[in-house]
């Protein structure tokens, strides 16, 4: 075997092995800086530019008034919260800085947990009450179904919110019907609920709609920018970092693009490598060929 | 961190290892995670179910409320657990059948327009012009065309619909090849999430 | 009965809903709303199928000396959720239960689908090859789109402006395409069951 053949057949742990080295580098930069060089500001920062998807969604919400009515649906769950948690952190952060009010939903069975997690946390760093400067309806099964309803009013399929409260009973909810009382709907999913938003939501009742999705997703989705059946897409930890940077805070989005420069760049030399074997094992194994002959 | 805290990221990150111990060969640890996290799964959704959708929705309307009418669906539901009966399967079919008309004759209009008329009204409504969002639009118009006309199979691809079916193949792949390089961004995000948590861990643990 | 009956409520089920879309009255929104409100109760009470179904196997795996264990570790893990969840408030805020959620679900949920880098990076290095013109095309497109995190000063920016065009013109044009066949079979398709040409959703008897 020669040297072309080594490279091609080599053990793929190796592979995972020198990724989870190439990842852990900044980590270890950042330990070994903050704790035995004792530097003060360790993080490392790369230029993010926004794109224009991106700054469409951080535009419609900084357009918003105080007082406005926002509707975040998170539809995803722990596997994919790397991505989208970002994401969401800054589009509450930014609604709540703005006085804007906050309709949560989840259409996912592990968002619950998620949504808590958020709002518990940036409700209380923005001094914001629940059923007054924002509310969570909870979870339905059924998206399609769910949006549906939820377009011909709120309370029918949520005649209560996540914590048993009627809906009438809140404040937040005083003349808030159904989509037609709000600004706009931003969707954060990892899976199939943004075509039945796209569909079913902004398909059949026409409020305008933003996408938060996942890296996976994020090519499938911008056929309806051009469309204009959505108006702004955050497409993955990109997408998050640049509305961070947009909004103005450092999140878990830029702190990610370090590790991220790392990875991409060891996975650009695997695959340059691998070619150049392959290219290799090919023009040798045409050179043989034409000895033989 | 509080001690609470501590003892339970600490959970956290000895699953986490658990998980990705797997890389090495499929051992115990990693076994017994995946179990662990089947089982707790299962549990919050039923919970999550029963507290916030089954008492909400069918049980306060029907045992507080008094809202006979909700008898009906109530029943539809129930007659779905004849599934695991096969004697009664059948009786199944009733609720099913209500569930698949309602959301087809729903469908129908709605993909139309979504995935159809609004796609076709976005690429054919586009003002002629040489400056760059002209052009660009034009080439969508093509490449829109290219593509529709690769996966027409009932004419065979030959002379200028041969042409075109490999203009079309060629404009897909360079959509799947935008895909897998998104794709890769984000797998690599799920990864150094967890770095990152671990990182957080040792900083709580070792480094006040 | 036992077929034609579903086939019978599909259809007029169908053609109810195809034909509400078109009657802007009140009649036929209090119709529409009500069988979706009907749909999610049916939803509601159909879910404990699947766990009932998942809880039912791992009683059965007990006996199994191979897999007893894992199917008790699972059992515990459930029993455990239900338990610590009698009272509706320890859904939310400082409880056993979303302290479960928050150290037991999400890491191993997280850490499972974080292992999916791995495969990718094993992947790209075995798979990704330029074997033919096809896959070159793919090869490249992907090389520029991931290449667009290099912080590289001028080349990135030309670089980020080549991947934007790419997103909102080939790649735009090539999912618009995949999407308009999409739509048109999901109509047909929608259109076959309603007609009850389509009946795979009865199962066989």
């Amino acid at each position: 075997m020669n040297i072309f053949e080594k490279i091609m057949k080599v053990d793929r742990r190796w592979v995972y092995l020198a990724i989870g080295l190439a990842v852990s580098i900044p980590a270890v930069y950042e330990l070994v800086a903050t704790y035995i060089l004792k530097k003060e500001n360790t993080t490392i920062n790369i230029p993010i530019t926004p794109s224009p998807e991106v700054k469409k969604v951080y535009d419609f919400v900084e357009s918003m008034k105080p007082g406005e009515h926002l509707f975040i649906c998170v539809d995803y769950d722990p596997s994919s919260m790397a991505e989208l948690n970002p994401m969401t952190t800054a589009i509450v952060n930014q609604a709540f800085a703005k006085d804007i009010k906050i309709i949560f939903v989840t259409l996912s069975q592990f968002g619950p947990g998620l949504v808590e997690q958020i709002t518990s946390s940036l409700a209380a760093a923005h001094n914001k009450v629940r059923g007054e400067d924002y509310a969570f309806l909870g979870y339905r099964p059924y998206p399609a179904i769910t949006i549906l309803a939820m377009g011909v009013d709120f309370r029918v399929p949520f005649p209560e919110d996540y914590y048993g409260t009627p809906l009438d009973s809140l404040p937040i909810m005083d003349g808030i019907k159904n989509f037609n009382n709000l600004k706009g709907v931003i969707e954060l999913t990892s899976g199939n609920t943004a075509d039945f938003w796209i569909t079913y939501g902004n398909g059949r009742y026409g409020f305008p709609l933003a996408l938060g999705i996942t890296g996976v997703m994020s090519a499938n989705y911008y056929q309806y920018l051009s469309s204009d059946q959505l108006l702004g897409i955050i497409p993955g930890v990109k997408g998050a970092a640049e509305y961070e940077e947009l909004v103005g805070f450092p999140g878990d989005g830029k702190a990610q693009m370090a590790y991220q420069v790392i990875a991409h760049a060891v996975i650009l030399v695997f695959i340059i490598i691998s070619n150049i074997a392959f290219f290799g094992t090919r023009k040798r194994k045409g050179g043989m060929e034409g000895g033989a002959q | 961190m509080s001690t609470g805290q501590l003892i339970g990221n600490g959970i956290a990150a000895f699953l986490t290892l658990c998980i990705f111990s797997f890389l090495y060969k499929d051992n115990p640890f990693y076994k017994f995670a995946e179990r662990l996290v089947a089982g707790v799964a299962t549990g919050y959704f039923t919970m999550l179910l029963f507290w916030t959708n089954f008492i909400p929705k069918v049980w306060e309307p029907l045992y507080e409320r008094h809202e006979i009418i909700y008898i009906i669906p109530t029943i539809l539901g129930i007659i779905m657990w004849t599934r695991f009966s096969k004697k009664w399967a059948w009786v199944s079919r009733y609720s099913i059948a209500f569930y698949i008309g309602i959301g087809s004759g729903v469908a129908v209009t709605l993909a139309l327009y979504t995935y159809l008329f609004k796609q076709l009204q976005a690429t054919i409504a586009f003002p002629i012009s040489m400056d760059v969002a002209g052009i660009n639009q034009l080439l969508v118009v093509v490449a829109v065309l290219a593509s529709l006309i690769y996966f027409f199979f009932s004419t065979p691809h030959k002379g200028a619909f041969g042409v075109a079916s490999k203009l079309g193949i060629y404009v897909i792949m360079i959509g799947f090849g935008a895909g897998f390089g998104l794709t890769v961004m984000g797998r690599i995000a799920l990864l150094v999430n967890r770095v990152i948590f671990l990182k957080g861990y040792l900083i709580a643990l070792f480094g006040g | 009965m036992k077929r034609e009956i579903p086939i019978l409520i599909v259809g007029i089920t169908g053609f109810a809903m195809l034909i509400q879309y078109f009657i802007p009255t009140d009649w036929s929104e209090t119709i529409f709303t009500k069988s979706q409100d009907w749909i999610i109760i049916i939803g509601i009470l159909s879910m404990p199928l699947g766990i009932w179904s998942l809880v039912k196997a791992n009683v059965n795996k007990l006996k199994d000396p191979n897999e007893w264990f894992y199917s008790a570790v699972l059992l515990l893990g459930f029993l455990i959720m239900i338990v610590t969840c009698l009272n509706g408030e320890n859904l939310s805020g400082n409880s056993i239960f979303n302290n479960i959620f928050n150290y037991v679900l999400v890491p191993i949920q997280s850490t499972i689908f974080s292992l999916l880098a791995f495969f990718i990076a094993s992947a790209a290095y075995r798979a990704f090859r330029a074997r033919s013109i096809l896959a070159t095309i793919l090869l490249i497109t992907a090389f520029l789109v991931m290449f667009r995190f290099m912080p590289l000063g001028p080349v990135s920016t030309i670089n980020a402006k080549i991947v934007s065009w790419i997103l909102q013109v080939p790649n735009m044009a090539a999912n618009r395409a995949i999407m308009m066949g999409i739509g048109l079979g999901a109509t047909a398709t929608a259109m076959k069951i309603i007609l009850g040409v389509e009946r795979t959703y009865m199962g066989h008897d």
